[in-house]
């Protein structure tokens, strides 16, 4: 009797994702002890023709392109002064945060030599885009570091520093904003080198530019995406209001890179790239149609955006696009050329939701015993509210544990 | 000076003696692999038709490898060879994705990776020898010298024999000149050199972008700092006169 009530307990607490993440960490954690003692070679699919595979293309450049909504929903609210999309910043900027950590983790396993990683500090070579996006990661690292800490000082109290960081705010910003910029376009062009090994629907002199215009598009739907999970994880209303005008916004950016790819097909004449039937073409078509136009059509509905639902699928629709986007450039664009198909191994995978479990985790952590989600303070008011500022950490957690 | 190999395969018999010789001044092991990898540098392969043709770093003159290294591990020396640094090395494979010719290879097996690829054997040009390839070549099919000298003795051979050679230099032009050139019988597509007609230097394309860098950071810092401050001093004066406004900051500082 006794037993089957222990039992029953562990298989109460036990819930089906619980399971899930404490088995995609077990994997993770063997998958890492092989990748450290025995190389790149014995974990992953990669090799002489294939040297980038899915942790490049995933946990590198998706990982920095998800966690575009910290830098664009940061100059929303500071540079352009929109305050009313302060109660989602800082989910967002946790996101970006957790986001680039997890690119820089990520990096320690893709690098062959990961103890070398400090090397871009001292060893520069500025013709180099690797270099450029290693100086990106380190300082953007630092800065979303710098706008989160608000978060942590607010957390333990600790007034001087938040004052402090409060009053470098605006240049915080406008640094997170430059440098997420060039990021985010310096990942496009890691691939300018290769003219002449991408497939031409993919390769072309914009690609920098194209980079940062879809990363703009999906940070405003991950900011609807993280949202909608959030309000329904921790039983909170969804911020509706905002995130329909976000998604508004939204359609304006997929609109100019849609038209703005075109122009470019025109200019270099690929057009009959378009009208083949041919593998590169078809998966170029379904990004297309999956990640940017269907998505706009929707979206671009009031009926859809109103929708909790239909909002939520439609800019799932523009997050997947967006990472078969990234996925295309980095390894579809390059198949024929490579000579050599390429799919992750089991290890590859597992390293790679290792680290999403690990994100997700912190998130859910993070989100449960920091300030994050309750009505926020604006930013002005906060040095001379101290009464409300020192009372609501605790509210808030006294609501969660509650829902939990 | 810049020094550079000359590789005529119509004078190649394909007895792979310096693949040998690469091999032992290397130190890579024996295998049977027959194509570039961490353990050959160079190669002697055949087209369809039974021409031999030998495959290694082109050393180009201004290389991609070289510019895409973010630690500069990989450097053009002004003796002409393309020389590698494993320490400087964090192992990003970006020369690797970046090399129009897909040369450089990695020792994916370890856990202490490297780049591996041919250095024109730069410790010996820099003791006055020649490198190993070249030295043990029977039939003067690699030649190594003075790239200018080279490319006169390979135009001469061309004009010579117009019905021995197709009519081209390779690594005269391409991707903006290579130290290692290439003269044959059959157009260079055979021997998997696919970049012909791409003269312009490769690190070329990515400059492009790069040398904008500095712009953006400018205009985007001002840019972005004019609209803050344009819009929060509209809101400002919205909200109420500036000079309660600069009241209460200053409460606010104090």
């Amino acid at each position: 009797m006794a037993k089957t009530g222990i039992l029953n307990t562990i298989r109460k607490k036990l819930t089906f994702w619980t399971a899930v993440f404490w088995i995609l960490i077990g994997f993770g954690l063997y998958a890492t002890i092989v990748r450290f003692t025995q190389g790149l070679g014995a974990v992953t699919n990669l090799s002489d023709n294939v040297p980038w595979g899915l942790w490049v293309s995933f946990d590198v450049l998706c990982g920095v392109g998800l966690a575009a909504g910290g830098f664009t929903l940061a100059a929303v609210v500071h540079i352009f002064n929109i305050k009313s999309y302060e109660p989602v910043i800082r989910p967002a900027i946790l996101t970006a945060f957790l986001g680039y950590l997890l690119v820089c983790v990520g990096l320690i396993f893709d690098l062959g030599k990961p103890w070398n990683i400090w090397h871009p500090l001292i060893m520069w070579n500025h013709h180099s885009v690797m270099f450029e996006v290693a100086w990106c990661v380190m300082l953007y690292t630092t800065v979303l570091a710098l706008e989160f800490s608000p978060v942590v000082f607010e957390k333990f109290r600790l007034e001087k520093p938040l004052r402090i960081i409060k009053r470098v705010t605006i240049p915080l910003v406008i640094l997170g904003v430059i440098l997420s910029t060039l990021h985010q376009s310096s990942l496009g062009s890691v691939f300018l080198i290769v003219p002449e090994k991408m497939y031409p629907l993919w390769y072309s002199p914009f690609l920098p530019v194209f980079f940062f215009i879809s990363a703009v598009m999906v940070g405003f739907a991950m900011v609807i995406f993280e949202s909608y999970l959030s309000a329904r994880a921790f039983n909170k209303s969804l911020e509706k209001p905002l995130l329909m005008e976000l998604a508004r916004a939204a359609v304006f950016v997929m609109m100019l890179f849609l038209v703005l790819r075109f122009i470019d097909f025109t200019q270099r004449g690929v057009w009959g790239y378009l009208f083949r039937l041919q593998y590169e073409t078809i998966i170029f078509w379904i990004e297309t149609s999956v990640g940017v136009i269907i998505p706009m059509i929707l979206l671009s509905i009031p009926r859809v955006r109103k929708n909790e639902n239909a909002l939520f699928w439609s800019v799932v629709m523009v997050v997947v696009g967006f990472v078969m986007n990234r996925l295309d450039v980095s390894i579809v664009a390059l198949q024929a050329s490579n000579g050599a198909a390429y799919f992750p191994s089991i290890m590859e995978i597992g390293i790679t939701l290792f680290l999403m479990a690990v994100g997700f985790g912190a998130f859910r952590y993070i989100a449960k015993n920091f300030p994050i989600f309750e009505p926020t303070t604006p930013i002005e008011t906060l040095g001379t509210q101290k009464i409300k500022v020192t009372v609501k950490p605790k509210v808030a957690f006294m609501q969660t544990a509650k829902n939990s | 000076m810049s020094y550079g190999i000359l590789y005529d395969s119509t004078q190649c018999i394909g007895c792979e003696a310096c693949m040998y010789a690469c091999r032992e001044k290397n130190g890579l092991p024996e295998n049977e692999q027959h194509k570039l990898s961490d353990k050959n540098y160079t190669v002697v392969k055949t087209t369809k038709d039974d021409v031999y043709y030998r495959r290694q770093c082109m050393h180009c003159q201004e290389p991609a490898c070289a510019s895409v290294c973010p630690v500069g591990a990989l450097e053009k020396t002004p003796e002409g060879p393309v020389t590698y640094d494993p320490d400087k090395c964090m192992g990003c494979r970006y020369c690797m994705v970046s090399c129009p010719y897909n040369v450089p290879k990695y020792t994916w097996g370890s856990a202490n990776p490297v780049v591996s690829k041919c250095q024109m054997c730069y410790d010996r040009i820099a003791e006055g020898k020649l490198p190993a390839c070249a030295d043990v070549c029977p039939t003067g099919a690699t030649l190594f010298g003075d790239r200018d000298e080279l490319i006169k003795e390979a135009h001469k051979r061309i004009n010579d024999n117009p019905d021995q050679y197709y009519p081209h230099l390779y690594g005269e032009k391409e991707a903006g000149g290579t130290s290692v050139m290439y003269l044959a019988s059959v157009p260079f597509v055979e021997f998997g050199l696919k970049s012909e007609g791409y003269d312009k230097p490769f690190p070329d394309y990515t400059w492009q972008a790069m040398k904008e860098i500095p712009a953006v950071v400018a205009t985007g810092g001002i840019f972005l700092y004019g609209l803050w401050w344009l819009i929060n001093r509209r809101m400002e004066i919205e909200k109420g006169t500036l000079t309660e406004m600069s009241e209460s900051k200053e409460e606010h500082d104090g």
